[in-house]
């Protein structure tokens, strides 16, 4: 049941009420809504919640979230207060989503747009695919992150894992921490002033203020996978 | 002097035929697989390996063009709220923006909403041409997932997730450079003229417990409207389709190995995969033992030519069916009026099938503006209505034979084979017996 609490703020419990009854009232939600503020409580580590949402909302959830959490999302800003499961933001478009524990596999997968932050670690494939997202990660990423990512910043305070950037087209990494290898057609690049720039205000965008531009490493593509040639085949 | 020795014919081998020779002396020379657009073409057991029998005395037949026969198929009714009502049950497969041309796309668009059915996005995204002129459109949802969006996601009457491709069951998709224009490009987030690779898997998900969550994700998208598909490869039928089901489609697209393609390696086209006739027993045998056939239907594509091959797989059990390449020759593809220009590229018409190069003459899996324009998207179109009214009145005229007046009444008791092969492949008896080769061991009546 939703209930009102103070002015704006629509209260949403998932032990009380059905997933699809949520995400619907949320699709009701326009740009002009005046129901801004939204709380979800008991997520339970539930599937698919806060997906597809297209209003300039607020979403807080109180609690860890299981696959999809707010996948699709365009203007919406969603909150999870926990951990995310698989996929996280998978083809946001627009918005923002924040995750304050670890996330899991496929965070922000093909991703058009918007700035996922996550607080904690990410696990593998980190950014797969990616088409234009931001995303900024405070910790670690794990194995085959920005496997084949085609634009859209990867962001990563901490360590990355094996494969970073495998058959990479077009999107920038920069890393803080240690790279443990680096995947196929993805090399370390010269650090420009615009890169720095972009980099400054992303970390900006993320409310990250104790990382400076100037400690981290860009990689990217060296664009030799970009036509098939027989003599990369080792590379394939 | 000497008798002359008599010389044998020159004899050419049956194993080193001189396609085989050809694609040997292509590859020393060049270094890359051979890459093609269409299905295999080598000959695999078929529909044409089986006949109706026919009505006679055991059963009645129904009066051609007086006595109705119903042909309109619902999909989706399993767990959507707005379910698809088709006037046909021979859809248009889906095959990309990119790979084929806009106005190619329009045209299939037009021709399917005359005729009452649907056509499908593909891997590439859904163009406003093919929306604004399909009256139901269904939306892919693939690995790459290249102009994938929830606006387009909304604006679909249907969403398929593609797992495979008859063609290819278990590879991903290509697009060459020669064929990625700034539009296609632009929808894709990609630079020009770069090799496109789409991903064979999907990035966010693997295997049956993550696909029933996915398309949980996609109900809750798109509030539980629209039904969604799942296409699949023709590789484990069995399997696949319970998985399927399991994992929560509304509808399954089943993907014979004749099944088209845009582009993919010839190894792959002509060596993976079941022939569609030996696909659709085995998924019709998983839906009934999960009691959800007719509840979960199912299109079965790959290789579909005519109204007879369109009743052998309704008979079979399929509740609609898919085509992709013979759509395309009804818009023109290979046509033998193109020939001089078809032997310029180094073929002839009915063989042109490099349609990766983006170079077609009839302006289909083309992204070249001057070629794009020589196809009337109009005209076209109508070609295709007209083709698929034929198809149609061709099932009907068979169904009523049968003694049918519901084209969905055609069952496998209408049917024999020619073939051991196809026998046990359909599970129908060989043609004058009764024995279905693996169901039952008489060889009698
Ligand atoms: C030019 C072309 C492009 C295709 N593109 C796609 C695609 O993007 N996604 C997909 O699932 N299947 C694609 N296919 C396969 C068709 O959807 C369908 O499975 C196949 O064409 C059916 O077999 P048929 O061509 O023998 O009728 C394509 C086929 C062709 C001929």
């Amino acid at each position: 049941m939703q209930q009102l609490i103070g002015e704006l703020m629509r209260t949403y419990d998932l032990a009380q009420s059905p997933l699809r009854e949520l995400n619907e009232t949320l699709h009701r939600q326009t740009d002009g809504s005046n129901e801004a503020q939204w709380e979800i409580l008991n997520p339970r580590g539930g599937h698919a919640i806060a997906v597809g949402l297209d209003a300039p909302i607020n979403v807080d959830v109180r609690g860890s979230v299981g696959y999809y959490c707010a996948g699709m999302n365009k203007k919406a800003t969603v909150t999870v207060h926990g951990s995310a499961g698989p996929g996280v933001a998978e083809n946001m478009m627009s918005g923002r989503v924040v995750i304050k524990g670890d996330a899991s596999q496929y965070a922000g997968a093909t991703g058009r747009g918007g700035l996922l932050v996550i607080e904690g670690n990410a696990s593998s494939r980190c950014g797969i695919s990616m088409k234009g997202i931001d995303i900024v990660v405070k910790g670690n990423i794990g194995h085959m992150s920005a496997f084949m990512a085609q634009s859209g910043h990867l962001v990563v305070l901490g360590d990355a894992g094996d494969a970073l950037g495998d058959s990479i087209y077009e999107a920038k990494l920069f890393v803080r921490g240690k790279v443990k290898s680096l995947g196929a057609d993805c090399i370390e690049k010269e650090m420009r002033p615009e890169h720095q720039e972009a980099l400054t205000n992303l970390l900006k965008n993320a409310g990250i203020k104790d990382a400076k531009a100037s400690e981290f490493r860009r990689y990217g593509s060296a664009r030799k996978l970009y036509n098939f040639n027989i003599d990369n085949a080792d590379a394939y | 002097m000497s008798p002359k020795i008599p010389l044998t014919t020159p004899r050419p081998s049956a194993t080193f035929d001189d396609y085989t020779l050809s694609e040997i002396r292509r590859a020393a020379s060049t270094g890359i697989y051979d890459i093609r657009g269409g299905g295999a073409k080598r000959r695999v057991p078929h529909f044409d390996d089986l006949l109706f029998l026919g009505a006679s005395v055991s059963r009645y037949p129904l009066e051609g063009y007086r006595e109705r026969c119903s042909t309109s198929v619902t999909l989706g009714t399993r767990f959507a709220k707005k379910p698809i009502e088709l006037k046909i049950p021979i859809t248009i497969a889906g095959m990309s923006f990119g790979a084929l041309s806009a106005n190619a796309k329009e045209a299939l668009g037009r021709g399917a909403s005359i005729a009452g059915t649907s056509t499908t996005t593909g891997d590439g995204g859904m163009t406003p041409e093919e929306r604004g002129q399909s009256k139901t459109l269904v939306y892919q949802y693939l690995p790459s997932r290249y102009g994938m969006n929830p606006d387009d996601l909304r604006k679909a009457d249907a969403i398929e997730v593609v797992v495979g491709q008859g063609a290819k069951p278990g590879g991903g998709g290509m697009l060459l450079g020669q064929k990625i224009s700034d539009r296609v490009a632009e929808m894709r987030n990609l630079p020009k003229g770069i090799d496109q690779r789409s991903a064979c898997r999907h990035p966010d998900w693997t295997g049956p417990d993550d696909l029933e969550i996915k398309i949980l994700e996609i109900r809750e998208i798109t509030d539980w409207q629209k039904p969604i598909y799942v296409k699949v490869g023709g590789t484990r039928p069995y399997y696949d389709i319970a998985l399927a089901v399991k994992a929560g489609a509304d509808v399954i697209v089943l993907d014979g190995m004749q099944g088209g393609t845009a582009a993919t390696q010839e190894v792959f086209i002509e060596n993976v995969g079941l022939p569609t006739l030996a696909c659709i027993r085995p998924a019709v045998q998983a839906l009934q033992d999960l009691g959800m056939h007719r509840k979960v239907q199912l299109i079965v594509s790959g290789g579909i030519r005519n109204g007879a091959d369109v009743a052998k797989a309704l008979a079979l059990g399929a509740d609609a069916v898919a085509i992709g390449m013979a759509a395309l020759v009804a818009l023109g593809d290979n046509d033998p009026a193109l020939d001089a220009e078809y032997a310029k590229l180094g073929t002839k018409a009915g063989c042109y099938d490099d349609w990766h190069e983006g170079r077609d003459p009839a302006g289909i899996t083309t992204q070249d503006p001057e070629l794009s324009k020589r196809l009337d998207p109009v005209r076209a179109g109508r070609r295709l209505a007209n083709y698929l009214k034929v198809m149609t009145l061709e099932v009907q005229t068979i169904a009523r034979a049968a003694g049918h007046n519901n084209i969905h009444n055609l069952e496998p008791e209408d049917l024999c084979a020619l073939t051991l092969e196809a026998a046990a492949m359909a599970r129908v008896p060989l043609a004058g017996t009764s024995w279905i080769p693996g169901v039952n061991g008489s060889g009698g009546l």
